[in-house]
């Protein structure tokens, strides 16, 4: 029976990627993509990886479908002249087939089974106080990835306000809608605000236990924050805002500091103090949590327009 | 005991599942956004709740069962109040293409 199931959602996965390809305007197209993402994180379910899951649906469709959304409403509506190269369309598909085969036979040709580092994260948890392998691969086995993530994040805000027309990225981000909200959008943002921060910070609470974590609930918080300005409950930061740009710096530089402190306390780079490990880890989690909800938030609402006159 | 609920279940669901089709269907084949929004949001509203209610006699504790129950309410919320401002910008649209339409013959 889910032998079943899965051959099904396999159908039903390639028939939607093949339906955002094909789809000739680009609105449905980023809607189909959306809707392919939430189908891709029940494959992930039925991987038993809801951690991936979790953070597929929240930001792989939700803000990148977002972002994605708004990038469709800020195109021209008529098509560009002079039209792109007529060569475009078939060599970007080539070059993704091409990688799609290749990642298919570099995965046919591992061994069986396939080499693992499971065994060892699972002998070495218990060190760590964590009950999630995933968060413990995240934020101890492999630290350096996720710090290097959390870089990669912050310098795609980066690349976001470099298209401000303030050299300095100061003001505000232009408001999602000219209107003011509708009513039941600020009726939403008043009664779902309050329950979705909550699940927000459960998830980066149960992140160390239990499938959850500081993406996952990054990105909850910042669809609330998001959620809030649509329903013109609280304003869009201004982006000089000293506290705003220490928030967004918190979570990779706090990381780094905790970073270089291993150095001194466990004697490598990223090792976290003997005996507090629970602690700090929680205290990095914190920090980066902060800051992904922050910086994603703001990818949405896009550039600062610069400084407001009086 | 079991029996009755194991029952119970598969028919509540059943029925959820019914609805679920049917809206879906509703939002592919009925011609206009407004009604397509209703179709879909009846299935979300009723479906869910039928099976969630179906589902109510397996959950292995009351917590489990009041969680199941708050997912029902939560997409009640997002549901209504999504389809309203899916609604208001389909009428706001639709004005302005009217508005924006030369007006009709014998109209002062």
């Amino acid at each position: 029976m889910s032998l079943v199931f899965d051959a099904v959602l396999c159908l039903v996965l390639l028939a939607g990627a093949l339906g955002v390809v094909t789809t000739g305007a680009a609105r449905p197209a980023v809607i189909a993509f959306i809707g392919y993402g939430l189908l891709l994180g029940l494959a992930w379910v039925r991987l038993a990886a809801v951690d991936v899951a979790l953070t597929e649906i929240a930001i792989g469709s939700g803000i990148s479908g977002v972002v994605l959304l708004r990038c469709v409403r800020a195109l021209p509506a008529e098509p560009l002249t002079p039209a792109p190269n007529r060569m475009l369309k078939p060599l970007a598909a080539v070059v993704s087939i091409t990688i799609a085969a290749a990642l298919a036979a570099v995965v046919l040709a591992l061994p069986e089974p396939a080499p693992s580092r499971a065994a060892d994260v699972a002998a070495a948890l218990p060190a760590t106080d964590l009950g999630n392998p995933v968060t413990g691969v995240l934020l101890v086995f492999r630290a350096l990835d996720t710090l290097l993530e959390k870089v990669v994040l912050l310098l795609s805000l980066v690349g976001v306000w470099a298209l401000s027309r303030d050299p300095a990225c100061r003001g505000r981000p232009a408001p999602l809608s000219p209107e003011p909200a509708p009513a039941p959008s600020a009726f939403l943002a008043r009664v779902l605000a309050p329950i979705g921060v909550l699940v927000g910070l459960y998830l980066l609470w149960a992140g160390a236990d239990h499938p959850g974590g500081a993406f996952q609930s990054g990105a909850v918080l910042a669809a609330m924050g998001l959620l809030l300005v649509m329903g013109d409950q609280i304003r869009t930061p201004a982006a000089e805002s000293r506290g705003l740009r220490l928030l967004l710096l918190a979570g990779p530089f706090g990381f780094l500091a905790v970073g270089f402190a291993g150095w001194a306390t466990a004697g490598v780079f990223l090792g976290y103090p003997p005996g507090a490990e629970k602690a700090v880890i929680i205290a990095v989690e914190v920090a980066i949590t902060v800051s992904i909800a922050v910086t994603l938030g703001l990818i949405v609402l896009g550039p600062p327009a610069g400084e407001e006159r009086p | 005991m079991s029996l009755i609920a194991d029952a119970f279940t598969l028919v509540f669901v059943a029925a959820g599942i019914a609805f679920f089709a049917a809206g879906t269907l509703g939002l592919v084949r009925l011609p206009q956004t407004l009604s397509r929004i209703h179709a879909l949001t009846k299935a979300d509203n009723v479906g869910l709740a039928l099976i969630v209610l179906g589902l109510l006699p397996q959950a292995a504790n009351v917590l489990e069962g009041a969680k199941m129950v708050a997912v029902w309410l939560l997409a009640q919320l997002a549901s209504g109040a999504v389809a309203q401002v899916m609604a208001e910008a389909v009428m706001a649209e639709t004005k302005a293409t009217k508005d924006a339409a030369p007006p009709e013959e014998g109209h002062p």
